[in-house]
């Protein structure tokens, strides 16, 4: 809780502004004077570096813009054209291509961190769902993006994944091929799939800063959560956001601009695909199909059922499920530093989610030699997919009920200042 | 302890081995010491040349370098070949030429009309179009080579292993297509392309050493050129933000710890 | 919160100034890039230079080439053209200047400064008026008459009658050898 506003305009000109636009008074409110707990770690800072790298996505994006060409058959030579003749065009490219990377990689972080510190429990689902959207949002654009060089990787990826609509047929006739036919505006993807797509993926990343807008809205309501997971009880709990968090927040930024900045100009293909480097062909199918590294866990759980409209519900489920976490757990602590049994099963998740990212770039038929037999790799990830579920429709609701959580410190002034715990 | 659980799940699962080689999977890559490897790689001058010189008496044939302009045989990071020279190797190719004043494209004989070529025009291909290259190839296409080594797993190591792999007896059992050639390092062991070089092949004007491994290790590098022409630049410029980034980052360590020494 | 009274203000706020400072410089050094890329890329600046062929051009012929997106005139001027043009005194033209990117700003325009070699004249094609391209050995002068709004220019180029203000413009340029030129 903020409380009533404390700025005070200093200026004639301030005076004269704050009564017609109180434009300073609120960033005064909500960046400089916030009321932000003084025990906030290093998986706080994802907030601020998820800010930092939309907008370099969003700078990066637009000045790309300004070259590339949304047409089949000039889209992949426009990008050559921005990599080796537009002045800093390699630089640009590459900034964007690892920014996304980067940019999942923040995402990531600053989710487990939520579900770690029970982040998402009450009175903060509204904010978790909101950041559910955003990561929705994220996935749409992203998988956008991709197609737009149109490499092999960018046509058959956004081929496979349209295909996944007509798997509706089996529930109503004839609705999947329509709605894909609908989103290709041809009977394949092709041109027109390119122009439309091109258009959202200029559009959806302003449609993500609004939505961050009332993210970051409706986290200063409550205000933050904190490591210890319980509340504010008074201002020795806490501490200005400015300059306390914006220190700590910009030296945390600076570090992931130092990772950005090795993959930008000594690894920018590492994260990449090299099938993506030869312009797309529909007549020739890559050998393997694999999207980009954020996606993988996903991929692993659509490939590991069979049917595909199966598949495709449980891939829609895993993400749709995110949004019910604030139910799903029933515990009445919020941080897994104060829950034993649960901070087992998140890490186990935590490593489920990696293993069906590794899962989801082997082929489709590899296998693993254990114990003298080839044991298909599908299997390892329906297991994965299952402890996925789990995780949240039976752990979460069932282990919050059955731990005794450890004590909880009496506050976050006394937990902080009295370090022997 | 808390880790036990998933390290040793994550563990047991990477100490597994994965199945055993099939036919026609990839044989190891010859690894290589590559000039422009590293975050400080840089290309060798010389091999530049040769590999210019091996792509345009060997490979042209058949591998056209699309999206190369002849302008960047002269620029920084490149080949660095005089203007003059660069100019004489543009006006050394036939390019298409625009309309006549008539309107026409072709000549009496029906051939296209060419013009020599210029700064700002690009490498012509050795074939009109796909077809005209498969039919001419036994129905395989060979690929544009422009940005071939960021267009294969593993790259100049992969182009490298290619084209000194041929030679070697296949495996017993495997039977190697009519009209092709064996090469273990060829996803599925048959290649359409025969052996491209030879020892002596081409003589290079400073008189290099020219055998298998000479000529293909300049165009590779050459090769690995055209993929990335600004590969120096992104190193040269990469090592300076590094720098700066590292400088920044302590400095905004050390305004955090003055920031947050009276908080506590 | 403790506000420490600071016993050492410069410097704490040293760390501050240098860390902000570094940050601006850092700012800048990446909005050179956003900025640059708008520039023309080395695709567009290496049509920048066109070299031209002189041979197939007649005497008394004027062709059009494209230059930088516009037109370009190169005219291979009879004797009699030449001699009408040299006859013209500076002060009897609308525009003095030679409009010449070879020569400097106030350069006038006499017809030896209009050209490099007499037989050829080698100028834009665009109406200094408002843009439209001229129509060769047309108008009062049989230098170029331009449709649009009628004006005149004479067979070195030069403005003599109608709305046009300057004299048509000549690019950089020079000859490689006697039936080669390099523009731009």
């Amino acid at each position: 809780m903020s409380g009533p506003s404390t700025y005070v305009p200093k200026t004639e000109f301030t005076r004269w502004l704050d009564s017609r636009l109180p434009l300073l008074r609120f960033t005064h409110d909500t960046v400089l004077t916030f009321p932000t707990p003084r025990n906030l770690n290093f998986w706080y800072a994802f907030g601020a570096i998820l800010t930092f790298f939309l907008g370099v996505q969003i700078v990066t994006g637009i000045v790309l813009a300004m070259h590339y060409v949304p047409n089949a058959n000039m889209a992949f030579d426009s990008v050559e054209n921005i990599m080796r003749d537009v002045n800093y065009g390699w630089m640009l490219r590459y900034m964007h291509e690892n920014g996304a990377s980067m940019f999942f990689l923040a995402v990531y972080v600053h989710m487990f961190r939520g579900l770690y510190y029970g982040s998402y429990k009450a009175p903060r689902e509204i904010l978790w769902i909101l950041g559910v959207i955003i990561y929705f949002l994220m996935v749409l654009t992203a998988f956008m993006g991709y197609v737009l060089p149109w490499g092999q990787m960018s046509f058959w990826a956004a081929t496979v994944i349209t295909n996944l609509f007509s798997s509706l047929d089996q529930v109503i006739p004839h609705l999947g091929s329509i709605i894909a036919t609908w989103l290709w505006g041809d009977f394949a993807v092709g041109d027109a799939t390119l122009n439309r797509f091109f258009s959202l993926h200029y559009l959806l990343p302003f449609v993500i800063a609004a939505v961050v807008g009332l993210h970051i809205w409706a986290l200063h309501v409550p205000g933050n959560n904190n490591p210890l997971g319980i509340d504010v009880k008074g201002p020795q709990d806490s501490l200005p956001f400015h300059p306390y968090y914006t220190a700590k927040d910009a030296f945390y930024v600076g570090l992931f601009a130092i990772l950005f900045a090795v993959l930008v100009f000594f690894l920018p293909e590492y994260v990449g695909n090299p099938d993506n480097n030869i312009p797309a062909n529909p007549l020739v199918t890559p050998t393997d199909i694999v999207p980009e590294w954020y996606l993988l866990p996903f991929y692993a759980m659509l490939r590991s059922i069979p049917q595909k409209l199966i598949g495709v519900l449980v891939l829609a489920g895993a993400i749709l499920t995110l949004a019910f976490i604030p139910w799903l757990d029933t515990s009445r602590v919020r941080s897994n530093r104060f829950r034993p049994l649960m901070k087992q099963f998140f890490w186990v998740f935590v490593a489920d989610c990696i293993l069906l990212g590794y899962l989801g770039d082997q082929s489709a038929d590899a296998v693993w030699h254990i114990g003298g037999t080839d044991v298909p790799l599908v299997w390892f990830a329906r297991l994965g997919t299952a402890y996925y579920y789990a995780f949240f429709w039976v752990l979460m609701p069932v282990v919050g009920l059955l731990e005794t959580p450890r004590a909880l410190p009496d506050s976050i002034a006394k937990s902080v200042l009295a370090p022997a715990e | 302890m808390r880790f036990a659980l998933p390290l040793g799940l994550i563990f047991g699962l990477a100490l597994s081995a994965p199945g055993l080689a099939a036919v026609g999977d990839q044989a190891p890559l010859k690894k290589m010491d590559w000039s422009f490897e590293g975050p400080l790689g840089t290309f060798n001058r010389a091999d530049l040349q040769h590999g210019f010189q091996v792509y345009k008496e060997v490979c042209s044939a058949c591998h056209s370098l699309n999206r190369v302009a002849f302008h960047t045989l002269s620029e920084e990071g490149g080949p660095s070949f005089t203007s003059a020279q660069m100019k004489a190797i543009a006006a050394g190719y036939k390019v298409l030429a625009g309309p006549n004043d008539k309107g026409e494209t072709v000549d009496d004989k029906g051939n296209p009309l060419t013009r020599p070529g210029a700064p700002a025009d690009t490498f012509p291909p050795p074939f009109a179009n796909e077809d005209a290259a498969r039919s001419a190839n036994g129905g395989a296409l060979p690929p544009d080579l422009s940005i071939i080594e960021k267009a294969r797993a593993g790259g100049p190591d992969y182009v490298y292993s290619l084209i000194t792999g041929f030679g070697q007896k296949p495996p017993a059992g495997f039977k190697v297509t009519e009209g092709k050639y064996y090469n273990p390092y060829f996803i599925g062991w048959d290649i359409a392309m025969p052996p491209p070089l030879s020892d002596g092949q081409v003589t290079f004007v400073d008189g290099a050493p020219n055998k298998i491994a000479d000529e293909a290790k300049a165009v590779v590098t050459f090769l690995a050129w055209t993929s990335e022409p600004h590969l120096e630049d992104r190193h040269r410029i990469g090592v300076g933000v590094m720098a700066f980034l590292i400088v920044l980052s302590g400095l905004l360590y050390l305004s955090y710890r003055r920031v947050w020494k009276d908080a506590h | 919160m403790a506000t420490t009274t600071t016993a050492e203000p410069t410097r704490r706020d040293f760390i501050y100034i240098a860390t902000g400072s570094v940050a601006a410089v850092g700012a800048a050094a990446a909005a050179w890039p956003l900025i640059d890329q708008m520039n023309p890329s080395s695709a567009v600046l290496a049509l920048a230079s066109v070299e031209i062929d002189l041979a197939p051009i007649a005497v008394g012929q004027a062709v059009t080439f494209k230059f930088r997106g516009h037109p370009l005139f190169v005219r291979r001027r009879t004797a009699k053209e030449i001699a009408e043009a040299a006859a013209v005194a500076v002060s009897d033209l609308p525009d003095p200047l030679a409009r010449n990117e070879n020569l400097p700003d106030d350069a006038p325009a006499t017809a030896a400064n209009r050209e490099i070699k007499a037989e050829w004249l080698v100028v834009s094609g665009v109406c200094t008026h408002l843009g439209c391209t001229p129509t060769a050995f047309e108008g009062d002068y049989r230098g170029w008459l331009c449709h649009c709004h009628g004006s005149m220019y004479d067979t070195a180029g030069r403005i003599r009658k109608g709305p046009a203000p300057q004299n048509l413009a000549i690019p950089t340029y020079s000859f490689l050898s006697d039936t080669r030129i390099k523009v731009g």
